[in-house]
C-alpha cells in the first residue's frame, strides 16, 4: 500500500510540475512585442547597426519610444512604428523585452 | 485508502479537464513549410512549449531566401549568402522531415508524406508560401520560365536571370512583367527594376528597362519614381495597367511580351506571374475561391478547417503585406496563440508590425512600415502609424535605410535559422 501511495505522490508531483512548467511557458507576450526581434537582434553574434533591446531596462525602452512617437528623437522607421502603440502597450512591451535575455 | 486514491485521481482529472492537450501528454504539432513563417513558428513553439513534439515538414533541406535575391540577380551578392539550413532547428529538438506533404486529412488530423507515412497531429501549421498560376499570362508555363525566368522563388531561377543579364549586349531591352495583387513582396518588382537599372547604368548604359504592370499603383511609388528620375533618367520606364501595361500573353520562342495593343520583344524577359497560396493549402482545404487562405487573426487558425493554422504569404492577413518580416512576425504570433490554446485558454488578438525595405541602389534604401490590429476579423492599419520614408529625406537617410536593410536581413535570418 505504501508503495502505491508513493507512486501516486510521484505521479501527482510530476503532473503538477508539468502543469506549472506549461503555465509558465505559455504566458502570452504582450501585444506587438514579438515583432520587434525581426530587426532588433537577440543573438549576440549578429553584426548589426540596429541597437539590441532585449534585456535593456524597461524605462529606457519606454523613454525611447515616447521620444520616437513625439518626434523628439530622430528616426528612420521607429517614429512610424511607435505611433501605433498606446502608453500602456509600450510599457508592457518594454517590461517584457526587459525580461528577455 | 482506496477512496482517497479515487478522490486524488478525480482531482487530477478535474485539474486536467480544461487542458485537453496536456491530458493527452505531449501535444503533437506539425509545421509544413520551412520558410520565414514556418521555420519561425516551429522554433518559437519549441521554445514556448518545450514538452511538445514539434515537427517541421519541408521538401528542401536548403532554404533559399527571397529578400536580397535581387542583389544576386544584379551581381551585388552571391546566392550562397541567401542560403540557410535547418540544423539549428534540429539541435533544438525539432524533428525535421525533408519530404513533401501530399495529403492532409483535417478530420483524422493526419499529414501524409510522399513516402506514404501518415503523421498524426493535434495542431497543424501550414506555411506553404506561394505558387504560380501557370498559364497566366497566356503561354507562360513552367517550360516558358526556363526561357523567361520569373525568379520569384529564389534559387536556380535567380541565377538564370542573372546569367541572361550578364550575357545581354549593351543596348538590349530588359522587360519585366508585374502581376496583379495579391502577390508575394509587392515592392520586390520595383526594387528589382531599380537594381537592374543600377547594373545597366554601370555596365550596359545604352540598354533600356521597361516594367509592364498589371496594376496602376504600387507601394512606395512616389519614392521609387523620384529616385528613378534622379538615379536612372531615361533608362527605366514604368507602364501602368491604364497605359496598356498588362501583359496578356507571352511568346517564349521570340522572348516577346504581348499587351492588348503592343508587342515588346525583349533581350531579357522577366515574367513575375500571378500567384496563389502554395499547393498544400488546396490539398488541406484551407484555400478559398480566391486561392488564398482565410484565417482568424487572433490565432491564424483557418476559417475553413479546425486545428489547422495558416501563416505567411499563403494567409489572407488583410492590410499586412506578404513579406518575410510579416511572415516572421506571424510565425511568432501563431506560436504564442497555439501555446495559449494548448493551455486551454483563448488567445487575444495582438498587434503586429511589418517593415519592408527596398534598395533603389546599393546605398539608397527606402521603407514602408505598418502597425496592424484585428478589427472585425481582419488585420487593418492602426491609424496614425506606419507609412513610407519621407519624400524629402537627404541621401544620408537613404544610406542609413540601406544599411538598416542589410542589418535586418542578418538579424531575421539569424533569428529563424541561426
Amino acid at each position: 500500500m505504501g508503495g502505491a501511495c508513493a507512486r501516486t505522490a510521484v505521479a501527482i508531483t510530476y503532473l503538477f510540475a508539468t502543469l506549472i512548467t506549461a503555465a509558465a511557458a505559455t504566458v502570452a507576450p504582450p501585444s506587438g512585442a514579438t515583432s520587434c526581434t525581426g530587426c532588433h537582434a537577440t543573438d549576440a553574434k549578429v553584426a548589426t547597426s540596429v541597437p539590441r533591446i532585449a534585456g535593456r531596462l524597461a524605462a529606457e525602452i519606454v523613454a525611447a519610444m515616447e521620444a520616437f512617437r513625439t518626434g523628439q528623437k530622430p528616426a528612420t522607421v521607429m517614429d512610424r512604428i511607435a505611433k501605433g502603440f498606446s502608453d500602456a502597450e509600450i510599457r508592457a512591451i518594454a517590461e517584457w523585452l526587459g525580461g528577455q535575455k | 485508502m482506496k477512496s482517497r486514491r479515487s478522490f486524488l485521481k478525480a482531482s487530477i482529472a478535474a485539474a486536467l479537464m480544461p487542458m485537453p492537450a496536456l491530458a493527452q501528454g505531449q501535444p503533437r504539432i506539425i509545421i509544413v513549410g520551412g520558410g520565414f513563417a514556418g521555420a519561425t513558428c516551429a522554433r518559437e513553439l519549441k521554445r514556448l512549449v518545450p514538452h511538445a513534439r514539434v515537427m517541421l515538414v519541408e521538401a528542401n533541406p536548403t532554404f533559399t531566401a527571397c529578400p536580397f535575391s535581387n542583389g544576386v540577380i544584379t551581381g551585388l551578392r552571391e546566392l550562397r549568402a541567401q542560403q540557410f539550413n535547418y540544423e539549428a532547428l534540429g539541435s533544438l529538438g525539432i524533428s525535421l522531415v525533408y519530404l513533401p506533404a501530399t495529403k492532409i486529412d483535417p478530420q483524422a488530423r493526419t499529414v501524409t508524406l510522399r513516402d506514404g507515412t501518415a503523421l498524426p497531429y493535434d495542431r497543424l501549421v501550414l506555411a506553404p508560401g506561394v505558387d504560380f498560376r501557370w498559364g497566366s499570362p497566356a503561354g507562360y508555363d513552367e517550360a516558358a520560365s526556363a526561357r523567361m525566368p520569373h525568379a520569384w522563388k529564389a534559387g536556380e531561377q535567380t541565377l538564370l536571370l542573372r546569367r541572361q543579364l550578364e550575357a545581354m549586349d549593351d543596348g538590349g531591352l530588359v522587360a519585366i512583367s508585374a502581376p496583379p495583387n495579391p502577390m508575394r513582396c509587392p515592392t520586390g518588382v520595383y526594387e528589382r527594376a531599380s537594381l537592374i537599372a543600377f547594373y545597366l547604368k554601370a555596365r550596359k548604359p545604352r540598354s533600356k528597362l521597361i516594367i509592364l504592370d498589371a496594376k496602376d499603383s504600387f507601394p512606395k511609388q512616389r519614392l521609387f519614381q523620384a529616385a528613378w528620375q534622379q538615379l536612372y533618367p531615361g533608362l527605366l520606364e514604368w507602364v501602368p495597367l491604364s497605359n496598356d501595361g498588362k501583359v496578356v500573353s507571352v511568346e517564349p520562342a521570340t522572348n516577346t511580351l504581348v499587351t492588348d495593343f503592343a508587342q515588346h520583344k525583349a533581350a531579357v524577359a522577366n515574367v513575375v506571374p500571378p500567384q496563389k497560396a502554395g499547393a498544400v493549402a488546396a490539398v488541406a482545404g484551407v484555400a478559398d475561391r480566391t486561392g488564398w487562405c482565410p484565417i482568424d487573426p487572433a490565432t491564424f487558425e483557418s476559417s475553413l478547417q479546425k486545428n489547422i493554422h495558416v501563416i505567411g504569404d499563403a494567409a489572407i492577413s488583410g492590410a499586412m503585406a506578404k513579406s518575410a518580416f510579416a511572415a516572421n512576425a506571424q510565425g511568432k504570433a501563431c506560436a504564442a496563440a497555439i501555446a495559449t490554446l494548448l493551455s486551454g485558454e483563448t488567445p487575444p488578438a495582438g498587434k503586429l508590425i511589418n517593415t519592408c525595405y527596398s534598395l533603389v541602389a546599393p546605398d539608397y534604401g527606402i521603407s514602408i512600415v505598418g502597425v496592424y490590429q484585428a478589427v472585425n476579423g481582419q488585420y487593418v492599419d492602426v491609424e496614425g502609424a506606419g507609412g513610407t520614408s519621407p519624400m524629402d529625406a537627404p541621401r544620408e537617410t537613404r544610406a542609413a535605410e540601406a544599411n538598416y536593410a542589410t542589418a535586418w536581413f542578418r538579424t531575421i535570418t539569424a533569428e529563424v535559422f541561426g
